[in-house]
């Protein structure tokens, strides 16, 4: 164990795991929202995120950009990251809803018990990207490098990357209108009424499919916007791009409290940091299995996650 | 007439819960169903209010079938449960509940009037107002499910057990605020446990007996009919 190491990254390793965590948290709101109002696991909620990643890319690609473009300029690059930002959206959210239509929907008609639900989930994610990945020659996709990365902030051997600050905000940004739009609007209050109680919100006059179709679009909006942050920070993707992010995210959705939209903030920065001090102090290849580890030890000491489950239900 | 059940049967499963029920509502009136424990009376509500589909038979409401419509669309139309069980939301606050009970209408000002009508019905509710539904006592819950029903302004009020689990001071208050509601003009349909209230209460009401109505009548009627007043009165 390199604890030294550990002190002496300590600076880096946060900044690092704070942009990671920003995007794992991003992509984890859509676990969350579906959780809190369905109770399941949308695990293709992967394949929203991975097809927001091809269809900014796509959308760069109109403008004769690839990974070998130069830079371009500072105005044609904001305008070109918000076309990509509508494009991914657009992906993400048309699939969720998609997802929901022909995958869930149905077996909610039927009364399908909850088992069904699981595997048309991970039958839906594989689906997805095995085509991905048949259409794609399993090949990775380079990302144009619209961003330039350099330091604005530097503090001893902390540097903080113009690219890092970018994603941090957005995703504030991001989290703090969604919070507002569930708590505070209308239809996020029926949001929040199908989540703790199905049969009174419709007794309320709650359209139940509506809200649901709300939910997976909202989820698929975020994972649109995180799905660009990652093709900044990465630059490259691929079929399976969305695997182990989306199982970092459902980690950060359920260590936050799934169903918590606040929660899957604090879980996903939480897991990117501790994945980066885990990797600091036994090397990089152990930067999942630490966090993995660490996600078991906190579970068993609070079941419900660190904030436990709001949307849903009362917290006493 | 303002609600008409044409010969419903409602089945669980295997388990049919409602044979071939027929009843009338007329405008402005409080109609009581009795009955003992899984006689049907809930069901009955659920049925009324859409969060069960009728196996068999016609619900009329307002001039229209209303059989096949979704329990969210019977709100427009006028219809509104204060459901078994209180159905609160039990994390949003008082004063959220009652504005989920608004949810299907738009305009602010006539919402704020609503508002104000049930804090005057219920003035607990006002104390109350930023505290979680969760967190109430169950009069306090009754309370709001109530001043919620009311809230999209029905023309039918649906109210399964309003009495439950309440003090015997707070069932008076609760009936008076009830027929308070119904002389404001709204109709109501009440299912009670405590018939001897809403008997006294009510204009009519029908008896049900496992999924069937065995009896019907005015509620004086009712109130001194022998056979009722063995089974349901608990008075010699």
């Amino acid at each position: 164990m390199n604890f030294s190491g550990l002190i002496h990254n300590f600076g880096p390793l946060t900044v690092t795991g704070l942009a990671q965590g920003a995007i794992i948290a991003l992509f984890a709101l859509g676990y969350t929202l579906v959780y809190g109002v369905l109770r399941l696991i949308n695990f293709a909620h992967s394949e929203v995120f991975l097809l927001g990643t091809y269809a900014s890319i796509i959308v760069w690609g109109f403008f004769g950009l690839d990974q070998n473009s130069p830079t371009p300029g500072m105005f044609a690059v904001i305008g070109l990251i918000i076309l990509g930002m509508v494009a991914a959206v657009v992906a993400s959210g048309v699939t969720a809803i998609g997802v929901e239509l022909i995958a869930y929907r149905p077996l909610r008609r039927r009364n399908a018990p909850k088992l069904a639900f699981l595997i048309t989930a991970i039958g839906a994610s594989l689906a997805i990207s095995e085509t991905v990945g048949v259409i794609t020659g399993r090949n990775i996709r380079g990302v144009p490098r619209l961003i330039r990365q350099t330091d604005v902030v530097v503090i001893g051997n902390t540097h903080i990357t113009n690219l890092q600050i970018l994603i941090v905000v957005l995703a504030l940004v991001m989290m703090f209108l969604l919070d507002r739009f569930i708590n505070r609007s209308r239809l996020g209050r029926g949001i929040r009424a199908v989540a703790q109680n199905p049969d009174s919100a419709a007794l309320m006059g709650v359209n139940q499919g509506r809200v649901i179709s709300l939910v997976f679009l909202l989820g698929g909006l975020m994972a649109g916007i995180a799905a660009v942050m990652y093709n900044l920070k990465i630059g490259v993707t691929r079929f399976d791009a969305g695997f182990l992010l989306g199982i970092e995210a459902f980690t950060a959705a359920v260590l936050g409290g799934i169903g918590n939209l606040r929660g899957a903030l604090l879980g996903g920065l939480l897991l990117g940091v501790l994945q980066n001090y885990g990797a600091g102090l036994f090397g990089t290849e152990w930067l999942h299995a630490v966090s993995f580890v660490l996600l078991v030890v906190i579970l068993l000491f609070r079941p419900t996650g660190l904030l436990g489950e709001s949307l849903g239900r009362a917290r006493a | 007439m303002l609600l008409e059940l044409q010969e419903i049967s409602l089945s669980y499963g295997r388990i049919q819960a409602l044979h071939e029920i027929s009843l009338t509502v007329d405008q402005g009136e409080i109609v009581a169903l009795i009955g003992a424990n899984g006689a049907g009376k809930s069901t009955t509500m659920r049925a009324v209010s859409g969060l069960r589909p009728v196996s068999h038979g016609k619900i009329i409401f307002d001039g229209q079938d209303i059989t096949k419509l979704r329990a969210d669309l019977r709100v427009v139309r006028g219809v509104s449960q204060s459901p078994e069980g209180r159905g609160i939301f039990p994390g949003m606050t008082v004063r959220d509940n009652l504005e989920m009970g608004a949810y299907t209408r738009r305009n602010r000002v006539e919402i704020n009037k609503d508002l104000d009508r049930a804090f005057s019905l219920f003035p607990r509710l006002k104390e109350r107002e930023r505290q979680m539904g969760g967190t109430m006592s169950g009069g306090e819950q009754q309370m709001l499910a109530v001043g919620r029903a009311l809230m999209s302004r029905p023309k039918l009020l649906l109210l399964d057990e309003p009495s439950m689990g309440l003090a015997p001071m707070l069932i008076q208050q609760i009936f008076d605020i009830i027929v308070e509601i119904n002389q404001q003009g709204t109709t109501i349909l009440l299912v009670e446990q405590n018939a001897q209230q809403a008997l006294s209460r009510a204009h009519r009401a029908y008896v049900l007996e496992t999924g069937r109505i065995v009896k019907s009548g005015t509620g004086s009627e009712l109130l001194s009919d022998p056979s009722v007043k063995d089974a349901y009165l608990g008075v010699a």
